[in-house]
């Protein structure tokens, strides 16, 4: 069951968006997030949607693996856009039933943060499945780096998220296991009332943080052995080097953004 | 009581990039009271077919039939199954939980529906034959060394009384002593319970001293299916996907080539003895 997780899963391939630096990715998620909610009308919806085409069909990921994360925000999606239907003060009703009431300005409202909401999923996972969890640390811990001269611990931090990303299939992998494994003795995970399955909970949940903190250890112990004495002086075996492409990505990323700022002030 | 594999073939991650045949087109039967040895390298698929013995894993196509009856039947009992056959996972001792060894073992009777009377008794068995001492049974599960964990755990799935008991790698990890005294205890098992046992493992030397049948599996395929004498004879081909047969065999072939009359499918060091002693008189 839990094989199906796929937030943050990578996807092989050999792309010009698989070989970006990951900072320029960084940047630019982090600028198509802002763009997603800068937008207001078709215009504005057309570039952005022009751009996130673009970006998925060179990455050669299938958009099938994009879609799948979206089944696990459905629930917000609906809840978001019945709230926006329904809730959304206007003048020109369309239709009105008792309390209930919608509104030419709610059915846009709606829609559009319908579609925010899915290409925020999809956007920002073209990002996990084309960065391997690793250049993703490297990039952010360069990226932030400045910051260390203020006393952040930007290495720590860098650290602590690779080796937490780095043990995430291992747990789920673990978990998978002594499932089984309690199931071959018996347990119950998926019938009984709510008090049973918290119950039967405890058989997965001990065993599985027994193991975390073992683990936790031995890389602890492991990482001591091979001298770790965090990030002080501590050199890449492949340090992160922009090329001309990286500076072509910043380039198009300046030109998508300034678009959509200068159409939003001036446009419309 | 017996055990039918019908065409089972399994596939990882159907459909994907990562598609992978974990097992193709599996004929099996195992019978009442045999003792199997299944081996194979990482990644032969040897785990995978255990987890279908117990309806764990669902084949994507194929059936599995438990004393006649097809196990995807839609009202067949799994739990049920599961307490007839007995799967004991590799580091089975990653799974145990409660605050006393006691009630862990306890865990499966109950989850059987027994009495927590019947589930004691049924402990105190279990326990006993696998050699724990009683004044460890209230202490804590992660208070014991690796080789004791380890009997609490095959304990655990003991208690269940199962009509066939599968271990996937049970001396993965122990020490010498270790492994010759589970080893010794799972022989123990079969012989006075009459049990169907299923042992997985990667040493050749452990299998063919304790097990009548062997199961060689390669890349989700059967090999080999005889007894370890015929399945060591073929030691070339073994060797050629990754595999060895006991040093004994090696010795005696290479006995037998410099014209001593030796029985070349010697598994065990007790035979070759003989086998040599004999070629001497």
């Amino acid at each position: 069951m839990f094989r199906e997780i796929t937030l943050g899963q990578y996807y092989l391939a050999d792309s010009p968006i698989h070989r970006l630096d990951p900072r320029v990715k960084l940047l630019g998620t982090f600028v198509y997030i802002l763009s997603l909610f800068l937008f207001r009308d078709v215009v504005g919806f057309a570039v952005v949607t022009v751009f996130l085409v673009c970006v998925i069909r060179s990455s050669k990921v299938p958009f099938s693996y994009m879609v799948k994360g979206l089944k696990a925000i459905l629930v917000l999606m609906v809840v978001t856009a019945l709230f926006n239907l329904f809730l959304t003060p206007g003048d020109r009703v369309l239709f009105s039933y008792g309390i209930l009431k919608i509104t030419l300005e709610g059915v846009k409202n709606a829609g559009f943060m319908l579609v925010r909401l899915i290409y925020l999923i999809v956007g920002t996972s073209v990002m996990t499945l084309t960065t391997t969890p690793n250049q993703l640390t490297d990039g952010l811990e360069k990226a932030l780096m400045p910051l260390s001269k203020v006393k952040v611990p930007v290495h720590s931090i860098a650290m602590i998220m690779s080796i937490a990303l780095r043990f995430i299939p291992i747990l789920i992998e673990e978990t998978d296991i002594i499932m089984k494994a309690q199931t071959a003795r018996g347990a119950d995970f998926e019938n009984g009332n709510l008090v049973k399955r918290t119950k039967a909970m405890v058989p997965l949940l001990v065993p599985l943080f027994v193991s975390a903190f073992r683990r936790a250890d031995d890389l602890a112990m492991a990482m001591e052995a091979r001298c770790y004495m965090g990030g002080a002086g501590r050199t890449k075996m492949k340090p992160l080097r922009y090329r001309k492409e990286d500076f072509k990505g910043y380039l198009v990323l300046a030109a998508y953004f300034g678009g959509i700022v200068l159409w939003r002030v001036f446009g419309g | 009581m017996s055990l039918i594999l019908d065409k089972v073939s399994y596939v990882y991650s159907e459909g994907t990039a990562y598609e992978r045949w974990a097992l193709k087109n599996i004929n099996l039967k195992l019978e009442d009271g045999e003792f199997i040895g299944i081996i194979g390298h990482t990644g032969s698929g040897k785990s995978t077919l255990i987890q279908h013995f117990n309806g764990l894993i669902k084949a994507t196509s194929g059936g599995i039939y438990f004393n006649g009856r097809d196990i995807y039947e839609e009202d067949y009992d799994k739990r049920e199954l599961r307490t007839q056959v007995g799967l004991v996972f590799q580091y089975p001792e990653h799974q145990l939980f409660e605050t006393t060894i006691f009630d862990d073992v306890c865990f499966g009777p109950i989850n059987q529906g027994l009495s927590k009377n019947e589930a004691g008794l049924r402990a105190f068995e279990a326990l006993r034959s696998v050699g724990m001492p009683e004044k460890l049974y209230y202490q804590s599960p992660f208070d014991l060394s690796g080789g004791q964990k380890r009997r609490v755990a095959i304990a655990g799935v003991l208690a269940m009384k199962p009509k066939m008991l599968i271990l996937d790698e049970p001396t993965a990890g122990l020490d010498p002593k270790g492994r010759d005294e589970i080893l010794d205890l799972i022989a123990a098992m079969h012989k006075e319970r009459n049990m169907t046992v299923v042992l997985v493992s990667h040493s050749m030397e452990d299998v063919a001293k304790y097990v009548e049948r062997m199961i060689v599996m390669n890349d989700g395929e059967i090999m080999y299916d005889g007894t370890p004498g015929e399945v060591f004879l073929h030691y070339k081909e073994l060797e050629a996907v990754g595999l060895a047969a006991p040093q004994v065999t090696y010795l005696m072939h290479e006995l037998k080539e410099q014209g001593l009359p030796v029985n070349s499918a010697a598994t065990t060091v007790e035979e070759a003895m003989e086998s040599i002693l004999k070629a001497f008189r």
